[in-house]
């Protein structure tokens, strides 16, 4: 695709690989946060090819796996109501609830269907104004505009047959969260570079002062992530912690100030439990109490519904950094992209999937 | 085992009680389908299951050698860019057969049509598969109509069954597989699969890209006119090369290498792949093989493909090899490798 394969190209990259190894003289735990960059990391065998002493950790920014546990046990709930038509993106559907997935309840004749934006979800609701239509609305900021969109024509083309479950999460509390953590080992964090598109970077330089930490703003391709690598690895060498754009085709600093503005109108903040790494204050969005009559949860009384994870699963001190997806005694075992005790093992973007995906040559032949 | 399944105490490593009813996943080609095979189907046939759970049998009957094979189609769209579901279900089977070496002779045709369905369609429908019958030289010589309520169905699903003769000595099979071996294409990845995707209601996307759907017995015939001592021969149709690959990688215990710089994935399935968050290995094809055959023999029978129509675009994307038994590994265009793994179920789109 013109202007993207001149970003995986392997001379560019073997350029850039030479500069990290030429620039590293002690080693460093990076943090990338986004699950596409781990995906396009194991994906290209980039962490393969860095200096020994480099350490990719790989961080919480996949919006399946810290999809709480409580929420999918109510997108099965409301799945399952014969009144409803359940919309979601494709990889939710095998995401383990605390009984089962939306593959299950699809099997036991739930009408779930797999879509690929939110606004087809509301040509959908339109088609069948006698059936409730819910768009399972998660993910990071990178998705929040379009939902808050589909609400936004809801409300105004009046479509009452619609609402939206929603989960969005926030990368900036999330680092502060990692940040503060006794164990936490990272020194740098290659930021999202597509959460930054939307909302620019102006929440960083007070993370990174406030931690001592670079931020270098970071797209997805081989030679965006290299880059993104190359300038962290300069700025830690030379003792520096500063906010940087290694991305700027696609990120500006003001952000897309139009998405901003509808993402204020429709969604306020509030307190979200991320999966396996617990409750972290103000790091999730709501629909704002003017959106409420489309907020899916008080539409079908699901707020009771409370569940409890699989104590063997790990996915929490992997998405903290605290552990590689390997590390964990139930890793290709009890855990597997066909049995997932935890979301990480279920999405592409997963760190437990993509390990899983890719890695288990290195795992077989070391073990 | 046969006196009733016991659903409680299955010892399958990897159970599938965790869904005790069908689930989509187990339609696609994957590790699900297999589960499904080794863990319900053949306890239940018990001793009256034989075979090597290929996609065609090779039997005996009356001193001749048979290869025998069935499909059944479901896809939707039922027409898109370069076919329709009627081209599938004959050039399907004539294939299943062609990669046993066969010369793909009878088709049956079973149809189930769901209530209401147009009889335009249906036509459509048939005369596709009457072309395709012609194109490929077999004959459509016993065949089924059942209807179902509009409730029960979902337009038109088509079964066929086929057989074709083996000449003497020919053995091609997964089994075969040997270390050493070149692992060679007949040309441009993906194709089937994005064609039918892009029509496919709620993902429509422009594309330039058509079926390449197509019977592959001809190619195989000028494959084997070589002389060549041809191990195994796959289409690559759902699950795509890297199901295909894999099955092959565990059913002769080898390892396979690819080369993700030599693999004939055109840019606008590339494309496509990266929008959908899907993996091209993965991606099904309809008018591609795969073949697994000596070294020393693989430029006389890349030779043949080229010269073929349908072989124009054949190449070499790796070997099989001694090392990491049942697993296919690619070494990435960056210099890393990883794990091209067996999908699981069903494809699924990534949300960002």
């Amino acid at each position: 695709m013109k202007y993207l394969d001149e970003f995986s190209d392997p001379d560019l990259a073997g350029k850039l690989l030479a500069q990290i190894h030429a620039a590293t003289t002690r080693p460093w735990a990076l943090m990338e946060v986004c699950g596409g960059q781990t995906h396009s990391i194991i994906r290209h065998g980039i962490d393969q090819l860095l200096p020994d002493g480099i350490e990719m950790i790989h961080g919480p920014g996949c919006p399946v796996c810290v999809t709480g546990l409580e929420t999918i046990d109510k997108a099965l709930a409301i799945a399952a109501r014969p009144d409803v038509i359940f919309c979601s993106f494709g990889d939710m559907l095998r995401v383990p609830g605390s009984a089962q997935d939306l593959f299950g309840v699809k099997s036991a004749g739930g009408d779930v269907r797999v879509v690929y934006s939110p606004l087809d979800a509301l040509t959908i609701a339109r088609q069948n104004p006698d059936r409730q239509v819910v768009f399972f609305g998660i993910g990071f900021e990178t998705t929040a505009p379009a939902n808050a969109m589909t609400v936004y024509q809801a409300r105004r083309l009046g479509i009452g047959n619609f609402s939206l479950l929603v989960s969005h999460v926030l990368v900036p509390p999330a680092i502060a969260a990692i940040m503060e953590s006794p164990r936490c080992r990272v020194q740098a964090f290659l930021a999202a570079g597509h959460v930054c598109s939307v909302m620019g970077t102006g929440e960083y330089p007070a993370l990174a002062a406030r931690y001592r930490v670079p931020i270098v703003v970071t797209g997805f391709e081989p030679l965006d992530i290299l880059e993104g690598i190359r300038q962290t690895v300069v700025q830690l060498e030379a003792g520096r912690h500063e906010v940087a754009n290694a991305y700027p085709r696609a990120v500006r600093d003001e952000g897309n100030p139009a998405a901003m503005a509808m993402l204020r109108d429709v969604f306020e903040v509030t307190d979200r439990t991320w999966r396996g790494i617990g409750t972290i204050p103000g790091s999730g969005w709501r629909l704002s109490s003017r959106y409420r009559e489309f907020d899916a949860e008080h539409r079908f009384d699901v707020t009771g519904v409370r569940a409890a994870e699989s104590p063997l699963c790990r996915a929490g001190e992997v998405l903290q950094g605290l552990r590689k997806p390997n590390q964990c005694a139930a890793f290709g075992k009890q855990c597997t992209p066909r049995t997932p005790l935890g979301a990480t093992m279920v999405s592409a973007e997963g760190a437990c999937a993509a390990y899983y995906a890719y890695r288990r040559l290195d795992l077989v032949a070391t073990s | 085992m046969t006196a009733g399944l016991d659903f409680e105490n299955w010892t399958c490593p990897v159970p599938l009680r965790d869904h005790p009813a069908i689930v989509m996943g187990h339609g696609g080609g994957g590790a699900m389908s297999a589960e499904l095979v080794e863990h319900l189907f053949l306890p239940g046939y018990g001793a009256a299951g034989a075979g090597e759970l290929g996609d065609c049998a090779v039997v005996e009957a009356g001193g001749v050698r048979l290869a025998f094979s069935t499909d059944s189609f479901v896809v939707r769209p039922m027409f898109f860019p370069g076919g329709s579901i009627g081209d599938l279900a004959v050039n399907g089977t004539v294939n299943d057969l062609a990669m046993s070496g066969a010369t793909p002779l009878y088709l049956s045709a079973a149809f189930i049509l769901q209530e209401g369905t147009a009889l335009a369609d249906i036509g459509r429908i048939a005369a596709a598969m009457g072309a395709a019958a012609s194109a490929a030289g077999v004959r459509l010589v016993t065949g089924d109509t059942k209807v179902v309520d509009r409730r029960s169905g979902d337009g038109v699903y088509v079964n066929t069954a086929g057989v074709g003769m083996l000449a003497p000595g020919v053995d091609i099979a997964p089994r075969r597989a040997t270390a050493g071996d070149a692992v060679l294409v007949s040309g441009d990845l993906g194709v089937h699969g994005v064609a039918v995707l892009s029509c496919r209601e709620g993902v429509e996307f422009g594309t330039g890209v058509s079926s390449d759907t197509a019977p592959l017995h001809g190619l195989v015939a000028a494959m084997l006119a070589t002389g060549a001592d041809v191990h195994v021969l796959r289409d690559p149709t759902r699950g795509g090369v890297a199901a295909s690959l894999n099955e092959i990688a565990r059913a002769a215990g080898v390892g396979v290498e690819l080369g993700e710089r030599d693999l004939p994935v055109p840019p606008a399935v590339a494309d496509a792949c990266s929008l959908l968050g899907l993996d091209p290995l993965q991606v099904a094809n309809e008018g591609k093989l795969l073949a697994f055959v000596p070294p020393d023999s693989a430029d006389a029978v890349l030779d043949a493909m080229r010269a073929h129509p349908l072989g124009a675009g054949a190449r070499r994307i790796g070997t099989c090899v001694p090392d990491h038994p049942g697993m296919v590994v690619a070494r990435t265009a960056l210099g890393g490798t990883r794990v091209v793994t067996m999908p699981i179920g069903e494809q699924l789109p990534r949300i960002c």
